[in-house]
């Protein structure tokens, strides 16, 4: 399978984006603060510009008003003609999409950065869409270089045969950055400070490739998703249970057949029942109850990623 | 020695809350498969009913519709004319009144156990709103000690102005149980066991009252409030600085003077001033940003409650 074009030129028109969903609380703050501050998001060859990507869920410390932001990014959503009844979000996707896209053209942002929380024990995770993504894979070597201590895990979560859905998706190239646990609502200093240090090695890592940084190819280790699992419910829909202490905050540890993963209020296990070891993560995410998803059963795979060359320099305007 | 104790009535009635913040999902789910299977809060000669306070900020897993349920109990809401214009949760709390109360009657519920959850870290929390009580003293002794190993905290709101009308407060015996850490929309099974255990004890208390035992003179240390703390904000409102990652997570440790309380974007340390060590409770909690509320201060006292044994033995 061939990867995709890596960015020949230098990466000019970066973004990071902040409140893609309003009550992920350390990206809104840290896009806040960017909007009146913004020297630390400035480079010698590029500055990336803070958004605030759904400021009326911010408003309201919502995940969002009418439809997940960062489901919207399908082309049946962005490319449909407008209405006076869509939905909140559908109209900002389409203004997002005309700010750092449009997706898929030759115009789009060259990077997107995307912050976001989880209620979920991930820890430093990077999320992109696949393994194909050649300057995101390089960057999240990068990433896990600079900090051996955060144990950053790649998530990769698109699905084959699946269109890109996420805010990121609209841009050249993309990352979202999740940090957890931390509540919604709450900012804790640990977790801001974190991702706050993880932009900026970021944009360093941009910078040096801008600068006429080659790398080479290397063994990337993943997880990318094969399904998920519901929390057990009544026939009335509701939940009977939850997500066992033994399976509580163990994301990206792996998962037997015949370990517990749920506790019934009744006081009975309900036992995995797979067959072959999985590693869950996303385990006990609030906003993911509404999705039907206790966790999201992800393999672990290795890849190689293709050597990636500097870029060409544009010419320089005086000569 | 004489036994001078205090002679109080059997308990019959009693009511376990969930959902009065209807994204503090262990009271939530705790009430509603006790609505299913009640056998587990059943005792002898007692009427335990549970009960969802707030159904409608359930069903939309949020704190509350039009406003926090859990402060409007006082006599001024509640005698309001009912009317379609009012608040969702203040009509809500005529109708509360109305089943478990009224309140300040003879013919309220004798107790009330309210079930809530919180983003800090506060572990199993008791709530009490009168320090002279030496029912629930005792009932909380017993909480307590049943516990042990695991801490079991008592927080006493009883405040000329900071004390708020809450939802169990229509009972003779208002109890808050808080469990915490627990994330907004999020149901742990750690905590679900922790608050079922806490609510147990609490029954098998009654149950040892009402069977005649009594409950000689005991004393338990207690946090008391003393003052709220917002967070720093610049000059168009915004929050300014976050909780020092050294307070973060350790409520009702000692924060001393000079201790780092917040810090800013800035990466400035702001300390504690003032004299007083205080124990800081509700550090970090979610739902009161908007209440301006970073943490409570809170001061460490005992409390010492009188020998009781119920009048009918």
């Amino acid at each position: 399978m061939c990867s995709l074009p890596v960015p020949r030129e230098p990466l000019r028109r970066v973004a990071v984006t902040g409140g893609t969903h309003g009550n992920e609380m350390s990206g809104i703050c840290l896009a806040q603060h960017w909007l009146q501050a913004p020297a630390e998001l400035q480079r010698p060859s590029f500055s990336a510009v803070p958004v605030l990507a759904n400021p009326a869920a911010i408003a309201g410390c919502r995940r969002y008003v009418d439809h997940d932001l960062n489901r919207t990014f399908t082309s049946c959503f962005l490319n449909s003609r407008p209405t006076p009844d869509d939905p909140y979000e559908v109209t900002r996707a389409r203004e997002l999409n005309q700010l750092l896209g449009p997706k898929a053209s030759g115009r789009a942002f060259d990077f997107v950065l995307d912050l976001h929380n989880t209620t979920a024990n991930v820890g430093t995770c990077l999320i992109s869409k696949s393994s194909h993504e050649v300057f995101a894979m390089h960057l999240c070597r990068h990433l896990q270089l600079q900090y051996p201590e955060l144990s950053c895990q790649v998530f990769l979560y698109q699905r084959s045969g699946e269109e890109s859905y996420n805010l990121d998706s609209v841009a050249k190239n993309g990352l979202g950055l999740e940090l957890g646990p931390q509540p919604q609502g709450v900012l804790r200093a640990d977790i801001f400070s974190r991702m706050r240090t993880l932009v900026a090695t970021v944009l360093d890592f941009i910078e040096l490739f801008n600068q006429g940084t080659a790398f080479p190819a290397f063994e990337m280790e993943a997880y990318r998703p094969v399904g998920v699992v519901d929390f057990p419910r009544t026939e009335a829909g509701n939940l009977a249970g939850t997500v066992h202490p033994q399976l509580q905050d163990r994301d990206f540890q792996p998962l037997q057949p015949g370990a517990p993963i749920f506790q019934m209020f009744s006081g009975e296990d309900l036992l995995y029942e797979g067959e072959s070891t999985v590693y869950p993560v996303f385990i006990n995410e609030a906003a993911y109850y509404e999705k039907g998803v206790a966790f999201v059963q992800t393999e672990k795979f290795t890849f190689t990623v293709p050597a990636m060359p500097a870029p060409i320099p544009a010419p320089s305007p005086a000569s | 020695m004489s036994s001078c104790h205090i002679a109080e009535e059997p308990i019959q009635k009693v009511a376990i809350f969930g959902g009065t913040h209807g994204n503090e999902l262990t009271g939530v789910f705790l009430v509603k498969h006790w609505l299913e299977n009640g056998a587990e809060i059943q005792r002898t000669g007692l009427e335990v009913k549970p009960f969802i306070t707030n159904p409608r900020a359930v069903k939309k897993c949020t704190r509350y519709i039009d406003c926090d349920l859990n402060r409007i109990f006082d006599l001024e809401n509640l005698g309001k004319k009912m009317s379609e214009d009012l608040p969702y949760e203040v009509r809500r709390a005529q109708e509360i009144n109305h089943l478990f109360g009224p309140k300040d009657s003879e013919d309220s519920y004798d107790i009330i156990f309210d079930l809530h959850n919180t983003t800090s870290n506060m572990g199993c929390t008791l709530i009490l709103e009168d320090s002279r009580n030496n029912f629930l003293i005792q009932m909380f002794h017993y909480i307590k000690t049943s516990l042990a190993p695991l801490p079991c905290y008592v927080y006493l709101i009883e405040h000329p102005s900071l004390k708020y009308a809450t939802t169990r407060s229509i009972a003779k015996y208002p109890v808050g149980i808080e469990v915490g850490p627990q994330p907004q929309g999020v149901l742990r099974a750690d905590i679900l066991d922790q608050m079922r255990k806490m609510i147990k004890h609490a029954l098998d208390f009654i149950h040892h009252f009402n069977e005649g035992k009594e409950f000689p003179p005991c004393a338990i240390e207690v946090y008391k409030i003393i003052e709220k703390v917002d967070y720093p904000r610049d000059e168009n409102g915004e929050i300014a600085a976050v909780i020092h990652p050294n307070l973060q997570d350790q409520d009702w440790k000692p924060l001393h003077p000079g201790d780092p309380m917040f810090l800013t974007l800035d990466g400035k340390t702001i300390p504690l001033g003032g004299d007083c060590t205080v124990y800081p409770v509700f550090v970090n909690e979610a739902a009161y940003y908007e209440k301006k509320e970073a943490f409570a201060k809170t001061t460490k006292l005992t409390l010492n409650a009188k020998s009781i044994r119920c009048s009918l033995h």
